[in-house]
This record gives C-alpha cells, structure tokens and sequence, in this order.
C-alpha cells in the first residue's frame, strides 16, 4: 500500500494546487439546481456540462437557495470543491427556465447575471455527429451591443471566462472543430453551437462549412448583480513576476540583424599596443641617418584592433 | 506581341488567384477584432433589425457564424507552423483580453534566515551537477543519496584522532552527530515556517484604522507612553492631555493593618446580613433586572417568529443555533436573578401597592 511519506506528499500536492499561484490553473465550473426546476432547466443545464467538460461538476441534488438574495452557501460550496465559476439553474412562475451564469473571486461572488430561456433546442434533439469532449472551442461575439452596453459587456467577458478552456501555447490545426456563436439582436442574446468542416479551398487556408450541432439557446437578460469597479479591479491585479521582462540594449535594424551597444572606457592611445619592428627601437647613443633611413622604410604600421 | 501575351498572363494570374481566394474571403463593413491566444473574434458590424426580423433567425445566425468563423480562421492560420508528431500545430500568442483572476495573486513569503544572510553577504545559488565522478569506484556517482560519493556510513575504518579518548566509539559518536544535524535542520525549517506565518498585525490592535474611535486612540496613546524602559514613569504629559482613566488598579484592597473601626463596622454588618432570614436586596437593581429580562422575552419572541419564517426557506442553522444557544443562556441567569428580583420586588413592591387602608 502508500507509505505515511506518499500521503503526506498527496495532500501536500492537493494543498499545493488549490493555493494561489502565479499562473492560475483553469477555472472550473459547478452546475447546480435551484428548488424548483422545469425539463429545460435540467436538460439545459446538462447540455451546458458537456460543453464544459471535464472543468466541471454537476450537482445532482436541488439546492434551496437564492443566489441573488444570499451568496453565502455558493461561497461555501465553490470554497469545497475550488470551483471559480457557477451555472444555476431554477424555475418558477415568475422567472421560467432560468440561468445564472456567476464567477467568485476569492470565493466570493464577483459578477452574477441572469438569462431566461425563450427557447431551447437540446443536443439530443439534432441529430448530429457531435465534437470531441474538452475541445477548445472557437468564441465568436456578433453584435455591437456587446461593445456599448454595460450589461452586455460584462456578460461577453463572463460568457468568454465560462467557456473558453484551458490556455494553451499552441493548438492542432485540425483540431479546431468547435465553434461558440453569440449574437446581441433584438433584445435577445442568441447561443448557437455548430461543427466546423474545412474544406479545401485553392490556397493553404480552408473554406469553412457550418453544421449545426447543438445545444440552442435564446436568450434573455433579467437581473445583474456586477461587481464594483474597484473589486472589479482588484480582481485584474496581476503579479509583478508575470509581466514580461523587458531587455534593454537589444535592438533590431530593417534586416533583422541583432544590435546591442558595448560601453567601453576611454583609451590612451599613447600606451596603445602595436607591433613592434626591432629596426625601429631605440639604439643607445644610435646614428642618426641609419635611425632616418630605417624610420623612412617601412610604409605603414597596422595597427592591430 | 510578347509584350501583349505577358500582359495577357498576368491577368490571368491575378484572375486566378482571386478566384481562389474567393472561396475564403468574407467582405465586411468593420474589420474583426481577434484575441487568437483565446480563439475569440468579436464582430461590431450592424445588423439591421428589420432585416432580421423578416428572415429566418436560425438561417441568418448560420451565415453570419459561417463568415465570422471564415475570418476566425483565416487569422489562425496567418500564425506561425510546427510539425509536432505527425500533426500540423499552430503557436497561439498570448491572450489579450483581460480577465479576473481566480484567486489573488500569491504573497510573498518572507525571506528565511539564511536567504537574508545571501543577500547580505551577496551570496548566490550555485547550481551544482547531479552526479560527480568518483575517482575510487571509477564512475559517476549520485552528490547525496542512494550510492553517493562520499557516504560516511559504509565505512569499516574510522581513524581515532589523537585529541580522542581511546574507548569512544567513533561510530556511535559519527551517527550521534547525523542525528543532532537532522534534528538542528528541522528545527531551524520549523522555526522559518512559525517566522513567516507570524508576521501579521502588532499584539493589541494598534494598527491604525480608518476610524478610530477616541477611547481607541486614548488607549493607543497610553499603550505607547508606557512602552518605555521605566514603564512610563517619567514620559511628560501633553498640556492638555487628561491623565488615563480606567488604566490604573482594577480592584481595591483595604490595607491589612489600618483603619480598626472601620474594620469592625464591616464585620459586624456582615453578621448582620448573614444574620437576617430576608434576603439582601438593592431595589433598583432587581428592577432594573426585571425590566431587562421583560424586554429580553419580547425579543425572543418576535426573533422566533423571524426565524420560524426563515427557517422554512433558507438554511440559517448557525445563525439561529447560535443565537438561541445565547439567548437561552442569558434568558436562564436573568431568570434566576429576575425570579428572585421579581418575588423581592412583587414582594417589597406589592408591600408598597397594598391598599392604603390595610397599611
């Protein structure tokens, strides 16, 4: 079995990944039902799971809380399982088929927005083949009204935080399969989800086909609990060691030639080495016409460097 | 004629080429803005509501995904290539867009010891080569571990040195000495965990706040008059600074041999009320105490309806356990004090509303 050692070094390890770091890990999301949930809520919100595998977690049991009314027991819960962001689904007369879409800071709640579902086309009603789990899925917002309104932009960057996945340095070309689609018209926000086909076009880049894979959602923005703009900030702050350090003395001419300047000392040039001609030296009490004959001789003194 | 046929070739060049691109081109009134470290593109085109409105949403929304993701791609594939094991991988630059963090940024730890000493001293980290050639065995060995290079406890033959007492045993007396260094080395780790996690606020709270109250501050000032080596002895006090109130002793004690009378006064009453089969009572205080312990039960009262309400909806188990727990507690010692406040003073009160014909 584990030894004592192998169990401290687990839980260190565990301990370790749960602290706050430099380079943060992905944000895990926990899917949680409200008192009273209607099909759409449920299927919805496993619909929302696939997409968001295997950063997420989702709760089976019905949670009896308000989000909007009392934060404490999603603060618990995101402080259990260090989940940073949160789908909560409910139902009841007044707000049907409804979706908080919420990130924490801290295990805190920073920003919580509510969207109602007007209509909803799950992924097992189209009959498609569907994309691989945990594909890092292309973003894609349409629409100026996620640029001017307040709401709106806060939501374009919740919606971005939710589903864009892990960073990654680099992707597979073929890879990219999955494409997220959000569109501000009308009032409405509209979800779509498709499969993306590259087809062969004359030149290196492919043409695009779309094939609609699910899940579909319209939606409709009620109430918005954002964050205060200086917690808003606080939560931006980044660690001084991330930026990137900027190297002094290095610059590039138009041919990409490397250049750097080199800061030397001044040189006396009295005491400056060259090559000596045994002819030249000095002779104790010397001729003068064989020192002239000897100096008018040699053509030019290469100066070493 | 040359001229012409080259002419004639190079529009037909150009012709091809746009054809080709036109299968990947997307025209649009506004250039995307593109965040490709995150695979995002975000489109501030207009669409015409009306326009909109007349088509069929799921169509239209497909189109305009279609050319979205056609300029999407057509940005990813402008980044640089590798060939990574059989597949064509493309380097992602670092994302743009600003988002929070999870949690905040790490504190720094405090330096141990020994990194203050380094630093003082200019002392840098030397990085040193994993294994060593070890000139006996005539190979590379491990610098410390399994099968080291110089491991003192294989050895069959320790010299005794001349300063040594002939009977120690050098063995004993090497692995006594490992021991001690093990047990120095986890102590010193130990006391730099205690020093880094102990660096918080001052003892007393004399951080300062954003409001501080004035018994606060005057606190504060007494604190730091008295943090001299005479104990504040002989610090000057401010013009029209008022001497500290409530600082001084907190009990009193008579002296042992002093006042005689007086000693005997007390003693004597204190028979007296010994003596006496009624018990002891100060009026204004019982009623005082009977006041409080009235309103006391009003509040518990209209908390309980509170609570009953809530305790249907949310889950408050804390909140409510704990606020019964102290109510009870304090409802339970005003009880007694209040029943024997209250059948002293039904008693001496009802004593003083008897009608004034019995009286």
């Amino acid at each position: 079995g584990t030894s004592q050692k192998q169990i401290i070094y687990r839980s260190k390890r565990f301990l370790e990944s749960r602290a706050p770091k430099l380079t943060e890990n992905v944000k895990t999301a926990m899917i949680m039902k409200g008192g009273n949930t209607s099909q759409t809520v449920t299927q919805a919100l496993k619909d929302i799971y696939s997409l968001k595998k295997p950063n997420a977690v989702l709760y089976k049991k019905k949670n009896i809380t308000r989000p909007f009314e009392d934060s404490t027991s999603l603060e618990f819960f995101s402080k259990k399982s260090d989940c940073s962001l949160f789908l909560f689904g409910s139902h009841n007369k007044k707000r049907p088929n409804n979706l908080i879409f919420g990130r924490l800071f801290d295990f805190h709640v920073l920003d919580m927005i509510e969207l109602g579902i007007e209509k909803y086309v799950s992924l097992s009603e189209i009959k498609t083949s569907k994309c691989p789990e945990g594909t890092k899925p292309m973003l894609v917002f349409a629409g100026e009204a996620f640029d001017v309104d307040n709401d709106l932009k806060r939501l374009k960057s919740l919606l971005l935080d939710f589903f864009r996945g892990p960073t990654v340095p680099a992707v597979r070309l073929a890879g990219l399969e999955h494409i997220l689609h959000f569109t501000a018209l009308d009032g409405k926000i509209y979800m779509r989800s498709y499969r993306c086909l590259l087809k062969k076009s004359g030149c290196r880049t492919p043409r695009i086909e779309l094939e609609e894979i699910g899940p579909s959602f319209d939606f409709v923005m009620r109430r918005t609990h954002l964050a205060s703009d200086d917690l808003y900030k606080l939560a931006h702050r980044q660690p001084k060691a991330l930026k990137p350090k900027k190297k002094k003395n290095i610059s590039h001419d138009a041919f990409g030639t490397k250049f750097g300047r080199v800061h030397m000392q001044k040189q006396d040039l009295s005491k400056l080495q060259t090559r000596k001609m045994k002819g030249l030296r000095k002779r104790k009490g010397g001729v003068d016409s064989t020192e002239d004959e000897a100096a008018a001789a040699p053509k030019q003194v290469k100066v070493e460097s | 004629m040359a001229a012409c046929s080259v002419e004639q070739l190079l529009a037909k060049a150009e012709a091809e080429e746009a054809e080709k691109l036109n299968s990947i081109t997307v025209k649009k009134e506004l250039d995307l803005e593109f965040d490709i470290g995150n695979l995002l593109a975000f489109d501030k085109n207009r669409v015409e509501v009306a326009v909109f409105r007349q088509q069929k949403k799921d169509e239209f929304l497909l189109a305009l995904a279609r050319d979205n993701t056609q300029l999407l791609i057509n940005e990813i594939w402008k980044q640089p290539t590798e060939r990574v094991e059989e597949a064509i991988v493309a380097k992602l630059p670092d994302p743009v867009t600003p988002l929070p963090r999870e949690k905040p940024p790490p504190k720094a730890k405090p330096p141990t010891k020994w990194e203050q000493f380094a630093k003082l001293k200019g002392i840098q980290k030397k990085k040193k080569t994993n294994l060593v050639w070890d000139e006996t065995a005539k190979e590379w060995r491990r610098r410390w571990g399994y099968k080291r290079v110089n491991d003192g406890t294989k050895e069959w033959l320790i010299e005794v040195p001349e300063t040594a007492d002939p009977n120690e045993d050098q063995f004993a007396k090497r692995v006594k000495a490992k021991k001690e260094r093990v047990a120095k080395n986890e102590f010193n780790r130990l006391k730099n965990i205690a020093r880094a996690q102990k660096g918080k606020a001052p003892g007393l709270g004399l951080t300062p706040k954003a409001q501080q109250s004035k018994d606060e501050l005057a606190r504060a000032v007494s604190v730091a008059k008295s943090s001299t080596a005479s104990v504040g002895r002989f610090q000057d006090r401010l013009p029209k600074e008022k001497p500290p109130k409530n600082t001084g002793k907190k009990r009193k004690f008579e002296p042992l041999i002093g006042n005689f009378s007086n000693e005997k006064q007390k003693q004597l009453e204190l028979l007296q009320v010994m003596d006496s089969k009624k018990p002891k009572m100060d009026i204004t205080k019982a009623v005082n105490k009977q006041m409080r312990e009235e309103d006391r039960e009003e509040a518990a009262a209209k908390y309980k309806k509170g609570a009953g309400k809530r305790g249907r909806k949310g889950n408050m188990p804390g909140k409510g356990k704990g606020k019964g727990g102290k109510g009870k507690g304090g409802k339970g010692r005003a009880g007694g004090g209040g029943g024997k406040g209250r059948a002293g003073g039904g008693g001496g009160g009802g004593k003083k509303r008897s009608k004034p014909g019995k009286k």
